[in-house]
């Protein structure tokens, strides 16, 4: 496996649970040593300079837990006297990430999504260069998957580097710069999630109905159309390039079709994965 | 050890927020001794009945504070065991704090809060303990408070051989009360048969309630260095073995 991460994006280890990706992720925290191999992390052997990293970066850890017990501002403050930063950057912290309110609340009684917003915080306790998410909104409802979604934008636009990991192509899709694509430890395809898209599946479908008789033999005969499913009344119509979906609009206006339903199927980075590994990521 | 104080006030504070956890660490050990105290003193705990008298003199003391540190390690080992179970240490490992600092903070709130149950038992005995009976009462609490710190270090070790939470205590028990039935704190260990002795020779047990019991009845320090001695080594060997085994998830 090899990749890089560009300063300043948002890149995603995305797969299906037990590839890799929390292992990967945690040999470049430096909190598991790899079996073999080099990685450097602004310019630091991660193992090795483990306790000059941890300075440098913030992580937030799948699963992990604090003290049942704990307050949340008693978090803030160990956290930020732990990286010798200011208590009132905690609080500041805490105000940004919505958890002024809570602040006096026991860990123990926060909700998934503000356990999550916590940790949030206390990875950026130390104004890390790298922050370190992984399987940041798993067990998230959507709406607080979306809130949480808005924040890693917010800690890009502050100029820090994101990398995470995720097994949901959607998250990945909308929030990823770039992403790595990544089964039984080994990295399929790395690149933008459009490209990927274009490269993988560059497919356009548009699915409409309609009583024309003549419709099948009208889609075949435009130039991007690739493969054309008809279900009684109901057509698939697979294309390619850029003027796909113009050419079959123009067709159907110039031999005036009347048309009953149109919708178009955009490729997703699910439908990458089934492309690149033969199965569904949920399987 | 950067870290190490407010880590340990912390762990103090999230204790004693656990109201069960709280009493029967610092509460059960004074009634224990109340109790039983009270119990020997008016069955005729004077002169005139010395079996009763010699226990409440040194015996119940004794007793009262190796159940302590026995507690004192079998809670290290749930917490711990909770912790790793619940990805809290490895969190805390993910931060400057070094290792041994997050495992120096349980053990310095432990020390704490047998110094403070140790003190509540001085102060609670007062009322029933024979005027005259002269014991040494810092001394006792430096060497309660040094056995505790030599077996948590077993802790450490029973910390890594368990998986799970839940069978933290149990496992706690099985090790301890064998050792407690050995350490002659209720049959001396001379009177076992000379196989049983070799074996109450090697568990640390027997050399804490040695010390104790020397120590609360007023001899002095230099007679018990082999106590000492014993108590620093199994440390360092119980230390030795959890550095190697000891699993942080």
């Amino acid at each position: 496996m090899s990749f890089e991460v560009q300063d300043g994006e948002i890149f995603g280890l995305i797969g299906p649970n037990g590839a890799g990706k929390t292992t990967t992720m945690e040999c470049v925290e430096g909190i598991r040593k790899p079996d073999h191999g080099a990685i450097s992390v602004l310019g630091l052997d991660p193992f090795r300079d483990v306790y000059q990293l941890q300075e440098r970066i913030g992580v937030q850890l799948q699963q992990a837990h604090l003290q049942k017990r704990i307050k949340v501002w008693e978090a803030m403050h160990l956290w930020a006297s732990l990286y010798k930063k200011p208590i009132s950057q905690g609080e500041r912290l805490l105000e940004q990430l919505g958890l002024s309110e809570k602040r006096n609340a026991w860990f123990m009684t926060l909700s998934g999504g503000q356990q999550q917003r916590l940790f949030i915080a206390l990875a950026l306790i130390n104004d890390p260069e790298v922050v370190f998410l992984d399987e940041l909104t798993t067990g998230l409802d959507p709406q607080a998957r979306r809130a949480i979604w808005e924040l890693v934008r917010g800690i890009r636009a502050r100029g820090k580097t994101v990398f995470m990991t995720t097994h949901l192509m959607e998250e990945a899709e909308r929030l990823c710069d770039r992403v790595a694509i990544i089964e039984h430890g080994r990295i399929i395809d790395a690149d933008s999630p459009q490209r990927l898209i274009d490269k993988h599946v560059p497919d356009r479908i548009v699915v409409l109905t309609t009583e024309e008789p003549r419709a099948e033999q009208l889609f075949r005969a435009c130039r991007a159309v690739v493969d054309v499913k008809r279900d009684a009344g109901q057509f698939t119509i697979h294309g390619r390039g850029d003027a796909f979906i113009t050419e079959v609009i123009q067709c159907l206006a110039e031999h005036q079709v009347r048309v009953g339903s149109f919708r178009t199927e955009e490729p997703t980075l699910e439908d990458v994965f089934l492309k690149l590994t033969g199965h569904s990521i949920r399987d | 050890m950067r870290g190490l104080f407010q880590l340990t006030w912390l762990e103090i504070k999230i204790f004693l927020r656990e109201p069960l956890g709280a009493i029967g660490t610092m509460v059960i050990p004074v009634i224990l001794f109340l109790v039983v105290g009270r119990a020997m003193n008016r069955g005729g705990g004077t002169p005139r009945a010395p079996r009763g008298f010699d226990f409440l003199q040194s015996g119940l003391p004794v007793m009262v504070s190796v159940f302590m540190a026995i507690g004192a390690v079998t809670s290290l080992v749930a917490i711990i065991s909770i912790y790793r179970e619940g990805g809290i240490l490895k969190r805390l490992r993910a931060t400057p704090l070094r290792p041994y600092t997050i495992l120096s903070a349980h053990v310095l709130a432990k020390l704490l809060f047998t110094a403070i149950t140790l003190s509540l038992m001085m102060l609670a005995g007062r009322r029933f303990y024979p005027p005259g009976l002269q014991a040494p009462v810092l001394s006792f609490a430096v060497a309660v408070l040094f056995s505790t710190l030599s077996i948590l270090s077993i802790g450490f070790v029973i910390a890594s051989l368990v998986r799970t939470a839940r069978f933290a205590q149990p496992v706690g028990a099985v090790i301890f009360y064998p050792m407690l039935a050995l350490s002659g704190l209720f049959v001396p260990v001379e009177a076992f048969p000379p196989a049983l002795q070799v074996v109450a020779k090697l568990l640390p047990l027997t050399y804490i309630v040695s010390l104790l019991r020397g120590i609360w009845t007023g001899e002095s320090w230099f007679a018990h260095l082999g106590d000492v001695a014993a108590l620093v080594i199994a440390a360092a060997i119980f230390v030795a073995i959890s550095a190697r085994v000891f699993r942080w998830e």
